[in-house]
């Protein structure tokens, strides 16, 4: 049996998501359509609309879909080309390269934004309104921004927030407005939901320079005929998760699990840490580094012995290098080279964390400079 | 059946036995990793990414997966075995692009495909497999692998002298033999061909790789040039006699025994053509001459690895060797100096012995051992 814990890479598609997915495939026509066929479709989209926007505690009329949570990420930081952009040094790929130009706002060593450095910046203004791209939860410690504070910082400049929230929806209750966020990125398929699906909650007011032309679709801010079943699924994941993030059960059973499984691992490997384990983080995600042992080889021999787990930024070609999140950490080469992502979700068992914690600890053991490994050819 | 040795002379069977296969998505290594998924073994495929395919065909922002990173993967898929990319990048950088322009610039005609196999491949990749748990570390290289009498490896030439590697793979080490495979030594290049048909992978009909993987349509000098900005330039061409012949565009252009591209062809008052003698780097002088003054028949030799019977400093040891890939080995005589230099001396002299290639000792089909050459009298 193998164990699946890269739940922030992709979560598997829950049974009640994959059932409405099945039903939508039998809906006709295009929802952009008149007819009655086109009706029934658009109310199937519009649906979905609305259980997306619940699970941000916002109306329908903000949800812009996309093909995926970078697609999001893109229209909101290419979306604004007046203001001045700032994004943390911690962000996903999808936003650092949508925003080269960006200036960085540096974390702490525990992953958390510098806030004091984030307001000097917002200080120190260039006339332009600013934009600034702060994750609500980062994929790869799990790490919680303080999003509301710094929206306020940002606010008080007449500046516009954006947060990705693809790793905090259905692990962290989720209000749009609480959050004082103007602009929100979601995923489906971190959620239980299919691949292919995305949204970007847009606050009253805003508009989005489109990136797609060519037909009115989402009210003109994102041309292309709907992908009706990808919504459908991705509404009812959301519904699904706003349950999850509610109620307590289900999250704390998987903090419970991850919380054994960092104690055990560092019980067994005195050698490994965990990263960010200083500051919030959300329940389902370990980062754990192995100091001096590649992170590849750590994911090969777990690969080998039926144990899927993240590795930073993996590349076209999959090689894995050294993570920009840890390095913006403070962390050296030899650390940031050297940690594996363990993330949880709805399908983990305590089997699994099992699994886990035998293959890890057999290689690490192996593995780690000074524990008895043997290395051949000089 | 308990105490057998399976076909790769290890003990278990093997479904028992974990072989990491390098891939390179050529068609050697992947007949190399299907033969033996073929024969049960648990085969991990592993491909190095070396440079960045953008960077070498000068396009920005190519990210990563070359062709043939892609084709090996492919190959994985369709034999069934895990594949894994690891980012060489850095590594490859430093220890064969560099020592390579480096190499140029010191007058010399490096072989970096001995460079990668010493200190990349048969180095951290062979290290990674033992990190992975693997009991060999297998290659799709034509040479042999061959158990002696001591019961430690030799290291033989292929059956198919038309695709014999080994003189690439002097540097391999006993530690490193004792690891590696190499299971397409007894076979001919069509046999590989038709083995890669009959397994269905669809870089059968792939063309061999030609010259050096990171310089692009054969222009070294160009590459070490990109490198090395400004160290190319011109100097003078000087006959033997001490006559300025001409000037020349850089010494990374030339390579001793070279003949053509001198630019100076047809000058008048030369009877004989004339060839490159030496290239002198700190004077940037390329010196020519006629063919007999580019005879010599006493090399010396560094970085020697030696994998023959034990011979004591200056002892003469009888040989064959090959001073250039593509040439037949020729009886000399060498003596090992105990400092990882040696002395060899050719029966008869040899035109066109350049500092940078690989001095490789034979004995019949066995390789005993080389090393590089610095200089030849």
């Amino acid at each position: 049996m193998a164990a699946y814990l890269d739940h922030n890479a992709s979560s598997p598609l829950k049974p009640a998501v994959k059932a409405a997915m099945g039903e939508a495939l039998d809906l006709v026509g295009n929802p952009s359509s008149v007819h009655a066929h086109g009706r029934a479709v658009r109310r199937a989209v519009e649906e979905a609309r609305t259980r997306v926007a619940a699970l941000a505690g916002t109306a329908p009329e903000r949800v812009l879909f996309t093909s995926s949570g970078t697609e999001a990420n893109n229209l909101a930081l290419r979306g604004f080309p007046d203001r001045r952009l700032l994004v943390s040094a911690v962000e996903h790929e999808s936003v650092l390269a949508a925003a080269p130009e960006a200036e960085r706002v540096p974390v702490r060593r525990d992953g958390v934004v510098d806030l004091t450095a984030l307001e000097a910046l917002l200080a120190a203004g260039d006339g332009r309104p600013p934009l600034v791209s702060l994750m609500l939860v980062n994929n790869e410690t799990g790490v919680v921004q303080p999003v509301a504070e710094a929206a306020a910082l940002v606010r008080a400049r007449g500046g516009l927030l954006h947060t990705d929230a693809v790793q905090a929806a259905g692990r962290l209750p989720l209000d749009m407005d609480a959050l004082g966020a103007d602009l929100v990125t979601l995923s489906a398929h971190k959620i239980g939901g299919p691949a292919g699906a995305g949204a970007l909650l847009v606050a009253d007011g805003l508009d989005p320079a489109p990136v797609l032309r060519g037909g009115g679709q989402e009210r003109r801010r994102r041309a292309g005929t709907e992908n009706v079943v990808g919504l459908v699924g991705f509404g009812t994941a959301a519904a699904l998760a706003c349950e999850d993030a509610a109620a307590t059960g289900r999250n704390a059973l998987l903090t419970a699990l991850r919380d054994a499984l960092e104690e055990r691992a560092l019980a067994a490997v005195p050698q490994a840490r965990v990263i960010g384990a200083g500051a919030a983080r959300v329940g389902n995600t370990t980062c754990l580094a192995l100091p001096g042992v590649p992170a590849q080889t750590q994911m090969m021999a777990l690969d080998l012995a039926g144990v899927s787990v993240g590795t930073g930024a993996a590349c076209s070609s999959g090689t894995v290098r050294a993570s920009h999140v840890l390095s913006a950490m403070g962390e050296d080469a030899a650390t940031a080279g050297s940690a594996v992502r363990v993330s949880l979700g709805w399908t983990t068992t305590a089997a699994d964390v099992e699994r886990f914690l035998d293959a890890w600890t057999a290689v690490a053991r192996r593995l780690t400079p000074g524990a008895g490994r043997t290395d051949g050819a000089a | 059946m308990s105490a057998c040795v399976n076909s790769l002379g290890l003990p278990g069977r093997p479904q028992d036995t974990r072989v990491v296969v390098a891939m390179s998505g050529g068609v050697d290594s992947s007949v190399t990793a299907a033969l033996l998924r073929e024969e049960g073994y648990d085969v991990v495929g592993i491909t190095l990414q070396l440079y960045d395919h953008g960077m070498a065909l000068r396009k920005a922002g190519a990210c990563c997966a070359g062709q043939d990173i892609y084709d090996a993967r492919q190959v994985a898929d369709r034999i069934g075995i895990p594949h894994y990319v690891l980012d060489y990048e850095s590594r490859f950088g430093q220890d064969v692009i560099d020592d390579f322009a480096d190499s140029y610039l010191r007058g010399e005609t490096p072989i970096p495909c001995v460079r990668c196999n010493q200190r990349v491949k048969f180095r951290d990749l062979l290290n990674t497999a033992r990190d992975l748990g693997a009991a060999a570390l297998a290659t799709g290289h034509y040479v042999r692998r061959v158990a002696g009498p001591d019961g430690r490896a030799e290291l033989h030439r292929a059956v198919d002298p038309a695709r014999d590697q080994s003189y690439f793979l002097f540097a391999t080490t006993r530690d490193q033999l004792d690891f590696l495979r190499f299971p397409l030594g007894g076979l001919t290049k069509p046999e590989t061909r038709t083995l890669a048909e009959r397994y269905g992978l669809a870089v059968a009909d792939k063309p061999d790789s030609q010259d050096i993987c990171f310089v692009p349509d054969g222009s070294y000098a160009d590459v070490v040039a990109a490198l090395r900005p400004g160290a190319v330039e011109p100097g003078d061409i000087v006959h033997v006699d001490g006559r300025v012949l001409g000037r020349h565009r850089g010494i990374v252009h030339y390579t001793v025994g070279q003949r053509k591209g001198l630019g100076i062809g047809g000058l008048r008052g030369e009877e004989e053509p004339l060839y490159v003698v030496r290239v002198e780097a700190p004077t940037r002088r390329v010196v020519v001459g006629p063919k007999r003054t580019l005879a010599r028949a006493g090399v010396r030799v560094r970085e020697v690895n030696w994998l023959g019977p034990d011979a004591a400093p200056g002892e003469p040891v009888a040989v064959e060797v090959k001073l250039r890939s593509a040439q037949p080995p020729a009886p000399a005589t060498v003596r090992l100096a105990g400092d990882g230099t040696a002395e060899v001396t050719l029966d008869e002299p040899q035109f066109g012995i350049a500092p940078g290639q690989a001095c490789v000792l034979y004995r019949g089909d066995r390789v005993l051992g080389g090393g590089w050459i610095a200089a030849a009298a």
